[in-house]
């Protein structure tokens, strides 16, 4: 008896098919998420994107008596030549500079001592973020009528003639200005980067300290040897989001020097666009400045992709 | 429809539900073009519309417009409150920018110029006349020439004001100064507010702004006293860096930091300046007579603690005095209809004796002053002035006499610079270097000054 075998028709299935199903049911799938993207990515690229390529357009244009004209390269030429101009940059790189020494290292030191403690350390770190809660402009009013008034009502002039230390005008002082404005924005500021710092340095693993002490290391040795290698990502991710904030210095100046100061000792770069915007009738020079500004962050930004590429 | 694939059909519509109330939750609702609503109404809206804290001004205003519609029954106002300070410089830009003004829209007199840049401006010469508004045959041609460009007139004027000295009597009395006398001389300023400071307790003689446009607003007006100005005749140049300019700088750095009569707290703004003055720390400022009323309002000050002389001079009289004001523009694209409607109501509210602003009936028991010199927006002579300062007089709700040595020592009023705004934040710099800087070099301080609005001047023409 001969087995036959049983003829059967191989009706494989195709394989295009398939991938097309598998294809459709990700795109199905992913239809949905993109659906839910439609709304963020239309606003962001509205709110975004188009401003900031409407900016650079408007840079390269003038608007009088509501005709629009291209002027090639005058609006730079004219913000560049600005007395405020460069006095703008300065003021705005010295307040980097300055809020970088201190607004970066005071958190630092903050969060080891905060680490360092045993007891109430909840309370401790509720008590360093508060002033982030405050709305900025509220903090700043504060200071601007409490601590910076010129008199010796203030209550920095008062603490300074307790001590019998000279006291100060503050924010009336062109000198002042800026460590003043540096000193609000730290306070207002430091308890976001504090929580970062507190929450790295609670993941070096406690046996390298131990080690460090065994080989007998004392605690500048420990934060320099074991603290600063081990949140150094940390460190350099903080100090390029810092310089980046901080280079757009805007409110400070606002509330507590009422824009300018005095004689432009509180103008920053983001303040001389908003006075040349809002107030001089010049929003093309403003979105002039504002490419300006765009790409010196742009530069710093590259940095920091850089920076952070190679930590990786 | 399966179950999974219904979920995943709702989801769908779900999330795209979502992304499209975000657009349109991201979106600004445009107007009717036709100007009228479903029941065949001109709509038009109107801003300035007093806020809620203004409770008495707010109630007066919604009074108006149902009486207005009332007798209007094919009109309806859309009232639109833009804040206490109706023209925020930085809002009133962003507002032009993005073309959000309100149908009819309140500026200053000095916003033209950015008004007309903006292109959202429209001309109402023709329809602005006797039939739109019965007194405008009546109302001060200058007032209108100021808000006209190239023969074409593109706002109505509603409230005009001139500068002088506002100073607190009662300060005066306890300084020994005589409250019926006011200086008239920056001199005999001077030597007022050294004997007002002498009082103590953080009270300033004389006050003065640095800050928010508003310390080259006064510059404007000081250096007018001197005889100077701020433009060349053509408009094209700085003319403040010279002997007037200076004389205004060193008028105060003498007070700041001579006599020290000018308080330590500087940098001041509108708010600053009358919030102080409302506490009674501020001995003399420079103002119109409608400072006082903000004092009252909105500082919690006293009617009868303030009175007002003239702007001082030099060495004399004041050689002139800035004057300014108000008035509501017409947005570019409105149909004749509204245009009239809107013209009625600005005619119903701010240009009729015994109504609006002029109901001084209505007002005096409130508390805002009756009796203030201001607005003179009438011709001298005419008979809506005659009816509107009747009124004013039979109504009014505080001492006249405070006003009389302002009235009665009438100053020349010159108008403000083009591109006044962008000019006045230059200025601030200067006015804010000779009051906290001891040192402050003022020829320096006009030079850099000088420089800018050169610029300003340059990119504007």
């Amino acid at each position: 008896m001969t087995i036959v075998a049983p003829h059967i028709t191989k009706q494989p299935t195709p394989p295009a098919p398939v991938q097309r199903t598998k294809r459709g049911r990700k795109l199905r799938d992913n239809l949905t998420g993109h659906a839910f993207l439609i709304g963020a990515v239309a606003c962001f690229a509205l709110f975004m994107w188009f401003p900031m390529i409407r900016g650079i357009v408007m840079s390269f244009q003038r608007t009088r008596r509501g005709e629009t004209t291209w002027v090639g390269w005058d609006n730079y030429t004219r913000i560049i030549a600005d007395p405020s101009f460069w006095i703008a940059w300065k003021n705005t790189f010295v307040f980097t500079l300055l809020a970088l020494v201190l607004g970066y290292l005071l958190p630092f030191f903050v969060a080891i001592l905060l680490n360092e403690f045993r007891h109430f350390k909840g309370y401790l770190r509720v008590l360093v973020y508060l002033p982030v809660m405050l709305p900025p402009a509220s903090a700043l009013f504060l200071f601007k009528y409490y601590a910076y008034d010129p008199s010796e009502a203030g209550l920095f002039n008062a603490i300074l003639a307790f001590f019998h230390l000279p006291t100060s005008e503050w924010m009336q002082s062109p000198s002042m200005t800026i460590p003043a404005m540096v000193i609000a924005s730290t306070w207002m500021n430091m308890g976001g980067a504090v929580l970062i710092y507190l929450a790295s340095l609670q993941n070096i693993p406690g046996e390298l300290y131990e080690a460090a002490e065994l080989d007998g290391a004392g605690i500048a040795r420990r934060v320099w040897n074991v603290t600063i290698p081990q949140t150094r990502l940390i460190l350099a991710l903080l100090a390029m989001l810092q310089i980046v904030a901080t280079m757009q210095l805007f409110i400070e100046p606002l509330i507590l020097a009422n824009g300018a100061g005095t004689q432009d000792s509180a103008t920053s770069v983001a303040y001389l666009i908003y006075q040349h915007g809002f107030f001089q009738n010049d929003l093309n020079g403003a979105a002039a400045l504002g490419v300006i500004m765009l790409l010196v962050l742009g530069a710093f930004s590259a940095v920091y992709v850089r920076l952070t590429t190679k930590q990786d | 429809m399966s179950t999974p694939q219904y979920r995943k059909v709702a989801a769908l519509a779900l999330a795209t539900g979502l992304g499209l109330s975000s657009l349109v939750g991201c979106s600004t609702k445009s107007d009717d073009d036709s100007g009228t609503d479903a029941a065949g109404k001109t709509t038009i809206t109107v801003d300035c519309q007093p806020v809620g804290a203004q409770k008495e001004l707010l109630a007066n205003w919604n009074a108006d417009v149902a009486a207005f519609e009332k007798d209007n029954p094919d009109i309806t106002i859309k009232s639109v409150s833009v804040g206490e300070q109706c023209n925020n410089p930085p809002d009133f830009t962003a507002r032009l920018a993005g073309g959000t003004m309100t149908d009819v829209f309140y500026g200053y007199m000095t916003d033209l110029s950015q008004v007309l840049d903006s292109g959202q401006a429209m001309e109402i010469t023709s329809l602005a006349n006797k039939d739109t508004i019965p007194t405008w045959d009546s109302v001060d041609p200058a007032l209108k020439e100021v808000f006209t460009d190239g023969g074409k007139l593109y706002a109505v004027p509603v409230k005009n004001y001139s500068m002088g000295l506002v100073y607190n009597k009662a300060l005066f009395k306890k300084a020994g100064l005589d409250p019926a006398a006011p200086p008239k001389t920056w001199a005999e300023v001077r030597t007022a507010a050294k004997k007002i400071s002498a009082l103590g307790g953080g009270i300033a003689g004389f006050s003065e702004y640095s800050a928010g446009n508003t310390g080259g607003w006064h510059f404007t007006a000081e250096i007018y006293s001197q005889g100077g100005q701020v433009l060349s005749e053509d408009g094209k140049k700085a003319d403040f860096n010279n002997a007037q300019g200076k004389q205004v700088l060193q008028n105060l750095k003498d007070m700041r930091y001579g006599d020290n009569s000018m308080g330590s707290r500087q940098l001041l703004q509108w708010g600053d300046l009358l919030t102080n003055a409302g506490a009674g720390k501020v001995g003399m400022f420079i103002g119109a007579p409608d400072a006082t009323q903000a004092i009252v309002s909105q500082f919690q000050g006293k009617y009868e603690d303030w009175a007002m002389g003239p702007m001082p001079g030099q060495d004399g009289a004041a050689k002139a005095t800035l004057g300014g004001g108000e008035g509501y523009f017409f947005k570019k694209g409105l149909t004749d209809d509204q245009v009239k409607a809107g013209l009625k109501w600005l005619a119903y509210q701010k240009l009729t004796p015994g109504k609006g602003q002029f109901d001084y009936a209505r007002a005096k028991p409130q508390n805002y002053p009756v009796g203030l010199p201001q607005p003179l927006l009438f011709t001298n002579g005419s008979e809506a002035q005659k009816q509107e300062l009747d009124l004013r007089k039979a109504n009014a709700n505080l001492d006249t006499a405070n006003f009389a040595p302002f009235e009665q020592n009438p100053v020349p009023i010159k108008g403000e610079p083009r591109n006044a705004q962008a000019i006045y934040a230059v200025l601030d710099s200067a006015m804010s270097g000779v009051l906290t800087n001891p040192n402050a070099n003022i020829g320096e301080l006009l030079k850099t000054a000088e420089t800018k609005v050169n610029q300003l001047q340059a990119a504007g023409s």
